[in-house]
């Protein structure tokens, strides 16, 4: 008989082995499902993982993408990441995620064709805004009626998906675009455009703001007390209320936090790399986030290397679409096994495994 | 600059590595909106795909890539498809117009073929279908057949393409039955079986015999059929398995033939960027075949009307056509310009419903 | 604009056609947080079965054998989740949003080669003496098989969890694990039991979508329905009546804003679009506001017997 024993203190250890050990995993795993779809296994593996980094002739393209792919990942998994911790489920990131990017350029395209160097801060501010007040509604609603956030915060992304299109096609469209949906490109329009700080990096303001987010997110948890408050509501609730937390005001916080960074996020993609505000430029960042806030097991640094990661596997994964024919849909599958894995062997992180007869219940 | 000079000498070095051990003489790319199996838009650029690649019979070979998001992502996709060795890439769906456009910017030396957008570089050209000309067809069969004078419309996302297509359906399933109303539900989406499955009930449920589709999935027919007695066209594809009802008819896209024939101008070296909009007159948009369920009178109308078209003598939006607002916009014999077409953001006198924002 | 010209008739039938696939999903959900799971892997294993479903009925020409093996597929696929969140205590909410990541990707992979193809057409019932009546006969008892056993299911649960010893154990093991466990119930084997369950109504609600809503195979053909499906169930303060109010109401909303562009009601298409969902969140506001929660007590916690 097999059982587990809880471990008093997480393993250092098993935490640092068991991401390897899943991904090692979903190697195997899934190269047996490339295997069946009649593709050298090996060679799948090596498309997805080793050839965005290192192929001699494409490499150079697709390292810095990795970076534009991650950052908005890594943006939003943070500002989850604190609301997770606190137990407030934000399931809703991606309408906070469109509402920023559609706030930030209308104030933008308010102000077509000014150069001035306030514009891109004015929209980064609005983007910010516009991702925040989308978060305040659950927020509000859970602290004025205690609604749940789960599904006020999904309801809202459908909203905002209906709000894009609306705008897309209506006040935001670009007037000279021929009567098709879409606003003006940001990208040709110097003021507001997010290049690339560095050309050939990837590196534009959305991944500078993740990388601060990042450490300023490590900070707060670690350090701050807002932070050790947020964490006592999320593993004990009642001693956090004992201890004179008030938890409408974490809840208010970490959504607020959340819709912050989503929204910003959102911004830096319609401006950047994306360029223009269309029906559908979200592509599901925000759901994606979530699944990077847990594989970087809610802590800043692990998100960091999860959203690299998740990034490579997207970038691999159309790499082997188009090399390889691979179907998209294996790509999604072997991302759903990496997840599953992942979290399979979290185990090994709190409990010890034990051999031998257990003792009757 | 830098990115822009490392992208095109590892295009070079690709290109020089590639020719080495493939045996083809050239590759060509397709970026798809959506799955090949979605049984209408991309579901024909697909088989287009493959009967290019069966008629140069080992010549050339192709890649695609499918659901690819107008998002950055469709940017990195075209770019890596031209990093990975292709010559000429067909992007196909008009989101993917500026980052089409972007990535030619840095590889000057492949073809870019944009699909229904409207801008163009030295090796960006675009391509489109007249499909308002099968949409007037559709009209005259309709306006013909519908029994309860209420026809109903399928609608994706208001854009010129599709204002088109529902304005040149309204003029000839007027010109043909004066009493015949147009009911329009706008789905906000190209692709969603379900939804498009509940508007055509929702439509039919209404009082609408006729239901005609912007949408390009098989739901709308299904619930057709379930509920009988109700004719529908299929769309981009000829969705012939829902013949003779209540599909009596169908626009089909047919890009093979213009595959064919870029791929082989590159082939020959004489491609050069232009702007492609063709109709029935080329076989850009073919008409699928009308059934027996169509009064023997009415289908002989309706292909007298598409040799008109194909022939050149009769064009769908011939004057006098009055705005919605009841003021002029073609006057008697006038015809409309292709400009006007392309940038259509009105309905014609006569229809009841305001076109969304 | 032509109100009139709406059939309340036609209306009230299709309504229930469009809410059976979230109703279907929404009771076995409702059962699973009732046992204090919280399994957001709905919309994966929803089109695990519309396509299992699919591919079986198209197969074998009998759209029950469909129905039968979508909802065994979406039971067994619905184990992988059990087997991580109750034996490897990984967190429920991870874990339920990879299931959804690897039922999305399966259905794809398995239903190719069934794109384009018709499903065998399902028959309706007709019940002597109610199928004739005026007006209801046609509104409400001339439907499918599986909207009747969706119905019946809602009550068989209601039945089930309040009046049955096995619902009154499955919901304490919902409402404290460790008070059950203390008790001597097996917390781990009545959570497997309910996710089982909560699998096959997941895969009868999909196989409804793909079999008799849409009726084709499509890749990513759920379109969320399968989120709905969880929102209703907290709409419902996870009681089995109110999952079938919310369920139809939603569905309702759905048809209805449809059939008022229909009739050419000048209502923004955009907010017409958005209303199921605003509607949505409005009811749920005022549930809340007036205190009604119900939500179990151990909901979405992991369990591990530590004696």
């Amino acid at each position: 008989m097999i059982s587990l024993e809880k471990r008093p203190q997480p393993s250092r250890l098993w935490t640092a082995i068991t991401p390897i050990f899943a991904v090692v995993l979903t190697m195997v795993v899934g190269g047996l499902m490339f295997a069946l779809l009649g593709v050298d296994p090996i060679e799948a593996v090596r498309t997805i993982f080793w050839d965005p980094l290192f192929h001699p002739q494409f490499a150079g393209f697709s390292r810095p993408q990795l970076l534009v792919k991650a950052g908005p990942l890594i943006l939003i998994a943070i500002g989850l990441s604190i609301g997770f911790r606190a137990g407030i489920w934000n399931i809703g990131a991606e309408g906070q995620y469109i509402m920023g990017a559609i706030c930030g350029a209308a104030a933008g395209l308010a102000f077509y064709p000014s150069e001035s160097i306030l514009i891109f801060p004015l929209m980064i501010l609005c983007g910010a805004l516009g991702g925040f007040l989308w978060a305040m509604i659950p927020a509000v609603l859970k602290t004025r009626f205690g609604t749940n956030e789960i599904l006020v915060s999904l309801m809202l992304v459908y909203v905002a998906q209906n709000i894009l299109i609306s705008v897309s096609t209506g006040l935001l469209r670009n007037p000279e675009g021929m009567g098709f949906p879409g606003s003006r490109n940001f990208k040709q329009w110097d003021a507001t455009h997010n290049a690339e700080i560095i050309a050939g990096t990837g590196m534009h303001w959305g991944v500078v703001t993740a990388f601060i987010a990042v450490i300023a997110a490590y900070v707060l948890m670690a350090r701050h007390i807002q932070g050790f408050n947020i964490r006592l509501s999320g593993e004990a609730p009642r001693a956090a209320r004992f201890a004179g937390v008030n938890p409408a005001r974490i809840i208010l916080l970490c959504l607020g936090i959340s819709g912050v960074l989503a929204g910003m996020a959102g911004l830096f993609e319609v401006t950047g790399p994306a360029g223009q505000i269309t029906g559908n430029f979200n592509a599901g960042y925000g759901f994606t986030a979530i699944i990077v806030a847990f594989l970087g097991r809610l802590n800043p640094f692990g998100i960091l290397l999860a959203g690299l990661l998740m990034a490579l596997t997207y970038i691999g994964g159309e790499l082997a679409q188009l090399m390889l024919s691979l179907p998209g849909a294996s790509i999604q599958l072997f991302q759903g096994m990496l997840l599953f894995f992942l979290l399979a062997t979290d185990v090994f992180t709190n409990y010890r495994i034990r051999f031998g007869k257990r003792e009757a219940a | 600059m830098l990115r822009r000079t490392l992208l095109a000498s590892a295009a070079v070095a690709f290109g020089l590595g590639g020719a080495a051990f493939a045996e083809e003489e050239l590759t060509a790319g397709f970026i798809y909106i959506g799955p090949p199996g979605d049984g209408g838009w991309t579901y024909e650029h697909d088989q287009a795909r493959q009967k290019m690649e069966a008629h140069f019979d080992g010549r050339v070979k192709t890649v695609y890539q499918e659901n690819v998001p107008e998002s950055a992502d469709a940017e990195r996709a075209i770019t890596q498809m031209a990093l990975t060795g292709a010559d000429i890439i067909f992007t196909t769906s008009f989101g993917y117009m500026d980052p089409t456009l972007a990535v030619a910017e840095k590889f000057p030396n492949v073809k870019f073929e944009h699909a229904t957008g409207y801008k163009r570089a030295d090796n960006v050209t675009t391509y489109s279908a007249r499909f308002y000309e099968g949409r007037a067809i559709q009209g005259h069969i309709a306006g013909k057949m519908t029994k309860t004078n209420k026809i109903g419309y399928i609608a994706s996302i208001p854009i010129p393409e599709v204002i088109r297509g529902i304005n040149s359906a309204y003029l000839h399933a007027k010109k043909v039955n004066p009493d015949v109303e147009f009911s329009i539900i706008w789905l906000y989406t190209w692709f969603d079986p379900a939804k498009e499955a509940d508007a055509a009930r929702a439509l039919i449920e209404n009082g609408a015999d006729v239901v005609l589709q912007h949408t390009d999935s098989t739901a709308p027919q299904a619930a057709a059929q379930e509920a009988g007695g109700v004719i529908t066209f299929g769309q981009a594809s000829d969705m012939g398995e829902y013949a003779p009802m209540p599909r009596v008819s169908s626009i089909i896209d047919n890009w093979a033939p213009y595959y064919i024939e870029r791929v082989q101008a590159v082939l020959d070296g004489t491609w050069e960027s232009k702007d492609t909009w063709d109709g029935i007159s080329t076989g850009m948009v073919g008409i699928g075949e009308i059934t027996d369920a169509v009064p023997a009178d009415v289908k002989a109308e309706a292909l007298a009307m598409k040799d008109a078209i194909a022939a050149g003598e009769y064009h769908p939006f011939t004057g006098p056509i009055n705005k919605q607002d009841g003021s002029v916009w073609l006057a008697e014999g006038e015809v409309a310009s292709d400009g006007d077409l392309a940038g259509l953001n009105f309905y014609v006198e006569g229809i009841t419903a305001e076109v969304p924002n | 604009m032509d109100l009139g010209s709406i059939n309340p008739v036609l209306l009230v039938a299709s309504i229930m056609v469009s809410a059976t696939p979230i109703l279907l999903a929404a009771i076995g959900e409702m059962v699973v947080e009732k046992a204090g799971v919280l399994n957001l892997g709905v919309e994966g294993m929803m089109i695990t079965g519309a396509v299992v479903g699919f591919a079986v009925a198209v197969t074998s020409g009998n759209p029950y054998f469909g129905f039968l093996a979508a909802a065994a597929a979406s039971a067994v696929l619905s184990l992988s989740f059990g087997v991580l969140t109750q034996f490897l205590l990984s967190n429920q909410v991870a874990t339920g949003l990879g299931l959804t990541l690897v039922g999305l990707g399966l259905s794809s992979l398995i239903g190719k080669p069934y794109e384009g193809m018709k499903a065998p057409p399902i028959s309706k019932v007709h019940i002597p003496g109610l199928s004739d009546m005026p007006v209801f006969g046609k509104m409400l008892f001339s439907h499918d098989v599986m909207i009747y056993v969706s119905l019946l299911l809602v009550v068989a649960v209601w039945a089930f969890l309040k009046y049955t010893r096995a619902g009154l154990i499955l919901r304490a093991v919902g409402e404290s694990h460790d008070s059950a466990h203390a008790l001597g119930y097996k917390v781990v084997t009545v959570r497997l039991m309910a996710i089982f369950f909560g699998g096959a109504c997941a895969g009868l609600g999909g196989a409804y979508l793909s079999l008799v809503r849409v009726p084709q195979w499509t890749e990513g053909m759920t379109a969320g329905a399968g989120w709905i499906a969880l929102a209703i169930v907290v709409f419902a303060s996870w009681r089995a009546g109110r999952v079938l109010i919310g369920a139809y109401l939603f569905g309702g909303v759905t048809v209805l804003q449809l059939n008022l562009q229909a009739a050419g009601a000048n209502v923004p298409v955009a907010l017409l679009s958005a209303s199921p969902y605003l509607i949505t969140i409005i009811v749920l506001v005022f549930i809340s506001a007036r205190g009604a929660h119900g939500a179990p007590g151990s909901l979405g916690r992991s369990f591990h017997a530590s004696h």
